[in-house]
């Protein structure tokens, strides 16, 4: 069987934004649960911090691919 | 008990090759798909921005409200709440520009026939990036002078021994972690949306037409259907990246123009 590492390497580098990504969002959501009105002020922030955890997974991914 | 597939080759995944189409030419100065792409959207855009500006009525068309809406998102939900009701005025037609101009050509992600995102090469998405980091360096160096600029990046009341490697880091966030990150962020999420429609596109042609059985074969349509419904979570990415991008370009702005760090 042949195959590259860095593909594993990027498998176990894409754990830790996951996490983060699906924490952003459990926020997000029962901070709207428990206030609907806060969805316009929340939305942004949301979108932000995920975009920022996801950059981590991203990198990650391109490093995978040309190293 | 193990499938065979296919007696022989066996499947090869695409792979970056894909995403180099030179169309005329070839090496540095060949003229590449993306390149076409970009062309064909620039020559979609203008015209039909033109055409709507130009017969505006009070009572709006579907094409004045749709773009009307989408003018609006950009404008209020993104201009507005990020950079602040006093001064977001003069960045609205940059922000609204690269809102289009990403949406567009990541929706050519999935009409088909053009079925390429112009932003998945690198090139494309540093040369937004370039502009939205002349402005706003500019932006921050006119409202507080380029000394007052690199100043005001440590805040106030940090202890004194540790001031400069709290202003080595916020140069290297300024400088190289932001600009960085926006391109890589744009470029990579297209690269991937693509290259997993292909491997399942692929994938499913191979199983359905070199597939040794009967199973095999009925099994390409999982591989099918996994490909349509990637198409419509593309069209989500599409969106969310143009948002995306326009809403860090609002955020560095508003960032430099704060007075406070």
């Amino acid at each position: 069987m042949t195959g590259n590492l860095n593909v594993i390497g990027y498998g176990l580098a894409a754990i830790g934004p996951a996490i983060a990504v699906g924490l952003i969002f459990a926020a997000y959501i029962s901070g709207v649960a428990r206030q609907p009105e806060s969805r316009g002020m929340l939305q942004p922030i949301a979108i932000l911090g995920f975009a920022l955890a996801e950059a981590l997974a991203l990198f990650g991914l391109v490093l995978a691919f040309i190293l | 008990m193990r499938l065979r597939l296919a007696a022989g080759e066996g499947f090869s995944p695409p792979t970056t090759e894909f995403f180099w189409q030179p169309l005329v030419g070839d090496g540095a100065f060949a003229f590449t798909r993306p390149m076409l792409l970009m062309v064909l959207s620039v020559a979609v855009i203008a015209p039909v921005m033109v055409f709507v500006a130009k017969r505006m009525q009070v009572v709006p068309s579907k094409g004045q409200f749709l773009t009307e809406g989408t003018y609006n998102f950009v404008r209020n939900s993104v201009g507005k709440d990020m950079i602040g009701a006093k001064e977001f005025r003069p960045f609205i037609p940059l922000l609204f520009t690269q809102f289009l101009l990403i949406l567009v050509n990541n929706l050519f992600e999935i009409i088909p026939l053009l079925q390429f995102p112009t932003f998945s090469r690198i090139g494309f998405p540093v040369a937004l990036t370039l502009v939205v980091f002349a402005v706003y360096h500019v932006v921050g160096m006119r409202r507080h002078g380029v000394g007052g600029y690199f100043k005001r990046m440590v805040p106030p009341g940090v202890p004194g021994w540790i001031v400069p490697l709290i202003f080595f880091l916020e140069l290297i966030t300024y400088f190289v972690t932001r600009p960085v990150t926006l391109a890589l962020r744009l470029m990579a999420n297209m690269f991937a949306g693509t290259l997993l429609l292909v491997v399942f596109a692929l994938g499913g042609e191979y199983m359905l037409l070199e597939g040794s059985n009967l199973f095999v074969r009925v099994a390409s349509l999982g591989s099918f259907a996994l490909f349509v419904i990637m198409t419509f979570f593309e069209i989500l990415v599409g969106f969310l990246q143009a948002y995306v991008f326009v809403l860090l370009t609002a955020f560095y702005i508003a960032d430099s123009l704060a007075e406070e760090h």
